[in-house]
């Protein structure tokens, strides 16, 4: 079982009358040789992973190997413990969460790249955070990594992942595309639903460039993890409600691939222009040294 | 087009902070180290593109390091792999080479020296999700990934190689994915590379060498 298209994939979900991590199980398990047994032991180490680096930083934060993050993690969550957050539960946990891995992972911790290590808190901030606030089981919580990955795989396959190739749309948009489409599933929709979660988050993050000042995964990426997680939020809750979209997914992906390579070098991961090149970004990197 | 699994999505789980310069870094080290013989005792990385701007933020060159002393990506220790080296008596440096830009944005040259002096440069570009590939051997341009067990025959260009090398493979049963030669000119030094589904059977290599055009092999299991 493999597909090389959204336009596949849901032509396979309603042949097999199944959800797309269905799908993308069995694609695991068929052409990786392996088992259904082994491919979730696998991915329930990948869930693991992804809690840890998520929650460890409320406890105990860290400052970032360039200095320039650290603590945001524990912020936010103290913010929330004083009852003073605006955004609600699932969000406000979701953005925390996201934070805490980017945090990790600047510190050089043990994170899962998903699909990137400079976007790894999109896909763990909202699945744990939904979790917590709709009691989830972990199991639950594995297909839906399989429903994100199967949208990942396609961006991999058929665009880029790469912030060097294809800018920050090509990182946190497409973990965010990823987490839409895992949560809409994880939430009753239906696989048409979930890609056109994914599509509208494609469509929202499009052309968004790759920035990092002093050219470290720290300052803006962590900011755009929540970012990310808020975007995944809104395309889900406007496929769940019903909303329909124009594009679909392929197309955006192709959108999102042909706008990645016009744009231009100083703004993918070279840390020439954008946020890397504002004064302040410059002193800071001074500092940082 | 290669197997992209779930887990090559989520994952590689990896010591941060960025996939490209970090994981993918390691990953690249990783196989270089396995297309010579152990111990290596010198090894000098040239930089290009994005590696070369940003290598020393991201921990490329701990990455890369922290590889060529087979650290998989997950492993803690690529955070001190410097000091680690320099225990081990491997020598390092490193080039940032910002007047090459028509490579991939992550691309490294790694030039290893082992003990019994043999040298040999291996180019690797880093391709997003820790997703990696080979594109250069010595100074012969070759493609593959390391993610199948792969055989690398060195060869002399000339009649006849091919041929026993697919007869020593068929022999050991040996299901071939892509086989695919690469050479720099005529009758000189080529390279045939060969990606198999299932792991290589133990000693292959010996009726591989059998050959008086063939001057080395390498074998390498993901």
């Amino acid at each position: 079982m493999d597909f090389k298209s959204a336009s596949e994939l849901l032509a396979l979900c309603r042949q097999e009358q199944c959800p797309i991590s269905e799908v993308m199980c069995r694609r695991e398990c068929e052409l990786g040789e392996t088992t259904r047994e082994a491919v979730n032991r696998r991915m329930t180490r990948v869930l693991e992973i992804m809690r840890d680096s998520a929650t460890v930083p409320l406890e105990h934060p860290s400052k970032s190997t360039g200095g320039l993050i650290g603590g945001e993690a524990r912020q936010l969550h103290d913010h929330a413990a004083a009852g003073r957050a605006i955004c609600g539960e699932v969000l406000q946990l979701a953005m925390t969460y996201a934070m805490g891995v980017s945090e990790v992972n600047a510190s050089m911790g043990l994170i899962v790249a998903a699909p990137t290590a400079g976007s790894a808190g999109v896909v763990p901030g909202l699945l744990l955070a939904l979790q917590d606030c709709y009691q989830l089981s972990g199991g639950r919580l594995v297909d839906a990594l399989f429903n994100a990955g199967a949208v990942g795989y396609l961006a991999m396959r058929n665009a880029t992942v790469a912030g060097a190739v294809g800018g920050c749309q090509a990182e946190v948009g497409v973990a965010a595309a990823m987490a839409a489409s895992a949560t809409v599933e994880l939430m009753g929709g239906t696989p048409e639903q979930c890609l056109d979660a994914a599509s509208t988050v494609l469509m929202n993050m499009l052309g968004l460039v790759c920035d990092p000042v002093g050219g470290l995964v720290e300052y803006p990426c962590q900011n755009r993890n929540a970012a990310g997680v808020a975007n995944a939020l809104i395309a889900a809750e406007l496929a769940l409600a019903g909303v329909r979209q124009l594009i679909p997914f392929d197309e955006m992906l192709a959108a999102l691939y042909a706008v990645g390579r016009r744009i231009p070098i100083e703004l993918r991961e070279t840390a020439l222009g954008g946020c890397a090149a504002a004064p302040s970004a410059c002193a800071a990197c001074g500092r940082c040294g | 087009m290669p197997f992209i699994s779930v887990f090559d999505v989520l994952g590689p789980n990896m010591i941060g902070p960025s996939s490209s310069h970090t994981a993918g870094a390691a990953a690249i080290a990783l196989l270089a180290r396995k297309m010579i013989a152990p111990p290596i005792v010198k090894a000098e990385f040239t930089l290009y593109g994005s590696f070369a701007k940003t290598y020393q933020g991201h921990g490329t060159d701990r990455a890369l390091l922290g590889g060529l002393m087979g650290f998989e990506t997950d492993d803690t220790r690529i955070r001190n792999s410097f000091s680690l080296a320099r225990e081990q008596g491997l020598a390092f440096q490193f080039t940032p080479c910002t007047t090459e830009t028509e490579l991939h944005p992550n691309t490294v040259d790694i030039r290893m020296e082992n003990a019994a002096g043999q040298v040999m440069t291996v180019r690797g570009e880093s391709l997003g999700g820790g997703k990696v590939r080979i594109t250069r051997i010595n100074s012969v341009e070759v493609d593959f990934t390391g993610q199948y067990s792969t055989v690398i025959v060195v060869q002399q260009d000339k009649p006849g190689v091919v041929a026993h090398i697919t007869k020593v493979l068929s022999d050991s049963g040996v299901n071939i994915a892509f086989m695919r030669l690469f050479r720099e000119a005529k009758g000189h030094t080529a390279y045939t590379i060969v990606e198999s589904d299932g792991r290589l059977p133990q000693g292959i290599d010996a009726p591989l060498r059998d050959n008086p055009n063939v001057q080395d092999v390498m074998l390498l299991e993901p």
